[in-house]
């Protein structure tokens, strides 16, 4: 489609629209936007964080998933107990993919579901009894894990068990960490308010662990990853980077990560943030109690790996300085062949995100650095921070949407034809069966990783192999196809 | 009486940050800014202005303060 200015995008809002009743229009166009990257411009037009509207299609998650999916669950050698009926924790098993190092069920258990399975029994007389045997089964069966969590679900929050009564007590037994965490899902409108929950958790119950403990001994090249869930093989990518750069990386929040690294996190000397959104809440919580500064960097793509790289070294001295060059030059052959190989395969192509966290704006630079161009770009559960920071990153005219509506995405991809699409499941057969390219972009479509120079070429390949698969020419069946050949022939005839 | 958290920026400036609202942004102008005190009227970079009682001797940032709207 023709290049798109702010009037089209805005005639096509609007257009799109119409068949809303009044009041659902009036609150949905508060959530879609045209990119405009003048700042004074691009200030509060968004409205975002608000419950969905009841009757259209939203794929937000809940706070359950915000905590117990998404920040707490990686932590691969703590026990995290969906508490409440079994299906909140069997159907997002294993799902989300972070890998972890370890024996899992000896000591690593981050794709088993250990849940209380909620009966009627336990809605009417209380689940604290069964969380406490619970707790002690647990304790039977795996010794060699260090804590266990307590994710509760939505009916706890309903009958109102004190599950932090009952986590005080075990943990007073038995002497390991067990947290209690309040992420019912019916609390906020998004998954969003979990990462702030599971957070204060955090916070709460396991930073402080080792605050009059001075026996670990840093060094001034300490740096925590956090934000950083692992998604196949991600923080494993990034850390080799920041390893070769001279750094010493002590936690990985939360992919492949432990209870003992979080408890350390407090000595480190800069905290690095990947997932904003997850993670802005601990991270501002460590700069002020323990003076801990924190930076946003992105490792998608070479562009914004080495503006990244240069940024991190920058909080360092000249040895941390030459590494960050070192290790941009080191990849630089690597990553340019990469790009001579798909550029070609690749450029022009246009791509539409709506995913959450950070990838609608982190990924824009790997496109980027393809030759491809964002188009559209939302997020599920962005906040009014997200969106000041995306604006930059888009380019002019560019479709901006807030927790979009599952009729709105497929009449704005209708309309702008995208080359790609990039989005979650829930999404990735509806636009696969109209004939368009799609990836799904939470968990890297059972690919990755994606982040740092290795899975820069992972990721080129990937899109390369996603876009320029024959399959998409098949999409018509071929007599239907022949009409059409017929015709047009008939018509120049 | 909101919460906020008040950050240097990486260029230096003050940010304000309220969780609850989602705002983030720059603090423009602060009524009283010397080595003895600190606080007053607070305007940030999108005009909306905040009041706090003048703290002595001014806090060292980041800190967590309460804000009142002004």
């Amino acid at each position: 489609m023709a290049t798109m200015t702010n009037e089209k995008t805005e005639a096509l809002i609007q257009e799109v629209l119409e068949v809303y009743p009044e009041k659902a229009k009036q609150d949905r166009v508060k959530h879609l936007m045209v990119n405009d990257q003048d700042p004074d411009k691009s200030k509060k037009c968004m409205t975002s964080n608000r419950k969905s509207l009841p009757g259209v299609m939203t794929v937000r998650g809940c706070a359950y998933a915000g905590s117990k999916g998404v920040v707490w669950g990686p932590v691969k050698d703590m026990i995290h107990i969906s508490h409440g009926p079994v299906g909140c924790g069997q159907y997002s098993r294993a799902g989300r993919r972070n890998y972890y190092i370890g024996m899992t069920g000896v000591n690593a258990f981050g794709t088993i579901n250990f849940t209380s399975d909620f009966q009627e029994k336990d809605i009417v007389f209380g689940g604290d009894k069964k969380l406490d045997k619970l707790i002690d089964e647990v304790h039977g069966l795996f010794p060699l894990m260090k804590g266990s969590t307590v994710q509760s679900e939505c009916p706890v929050g309903l009958i109102g068990d004190d599950i932090s009564a009952v986590a005080k007590k075990k943990a007073k037994e038995y002497g390991k960490v067990v947290v209690p965490v309040r992420c019912e899902g019916f609390r906020g409108v998004s998954q969003s308010l979990g990462h702030h929950i599971a957070n204060d958790a955090i916070r709460d119950w396991v930073l402080g662990a080792r605050d009059d403990d001075d026996s670990f001994e840093s060094t001034p090249y300490d740096v925590a990853i956090t934000g950083d869930y692992n998604i196949g093989g991600d923080a494993w990518s990034s850390r080799t980077l920041l390893e070769e750069m001279g750094l010493r990386v002590v936690a990985q929040w939360s992919g492949d990560g432990t209870l003992s690294e979080m408890e350390l996190t407090p000595k480190v000397k800069l905290n690095l943030l990947h997932c904003y959104r997850s993670m802005n809440y601990i991270s501002r919580h460590m700069e002020e109690k323990y003076g801990i500064p924190w930076l946003e960097y992105n490792f998608f793509g070479p562009t914004k790996i080495a503006e990244s790289l240069r940024k991190i070294a920058s909080f360092f001295d000249d040895k941390i300085k030459q590494g960050a060059e070192r290790v941009i030059e080191k990849y630089q052959a690597e990553y340019e062949a990469v790009i001579a190989k798909y550029r070609p395969r690749l450029e022009g192509k246009k791509v539409m995100l709506y995913v959450g966290g950070l990838r609608p704006r982190h990924v824009i630079g790997a496109y980027e650095d393809l030759g491809m161009e964002v188009v559209g770009t939302g997020y599920e559960f962005g906040h009014n921070d997200d969106y000041e920071r995306t604006t930059q990153d888009m380019g002019k005219a560019t479709l901006i949407y807030d927790d979009v509506t599952g009729y709105e995405f497929e009449e704005f991809v209708k309309k702008i034809k995208p080359d790609l699409i990039g989005s979650g499941i829930k999404e990735k057969y509806i636009f696969q069966k109209m004939g368009i390219p799609f990836r799904q972009m939470h968990s890297w479509d059972y690919s990755g990783p994606y982040h740092g120079y290795d899975g820069f070429a992972i990721f080129a390949r990937d899109m390369d192999m996603t876009l320029n698969n024959p399959c998409w020419n098949k999409i018509v069946a071929p007599w239907k196809k022949g009409v059409e050949e017929d015709e047009a022939i008939a018509e120049n005839a | 009486m909101p919460s906020v958290m008040l950050r240097r920026s990486e260029s230096g400036r003050l940010l304000f940050y309220v969780a609850k609202k989602d705002l983030e942004a720059t603090v423009e102008t602060v009524e009283k800014d010397s080595d003895e005190e600190w606080g007053g009227e607070v305007v940030l970079e999108d005009g909306s202005s905040w009041y706090i009682d003048p703290i002595s001797p001014p806090p060292s940032f980041p800190t967590t303060l309460k804000f009142k709207r002004a």
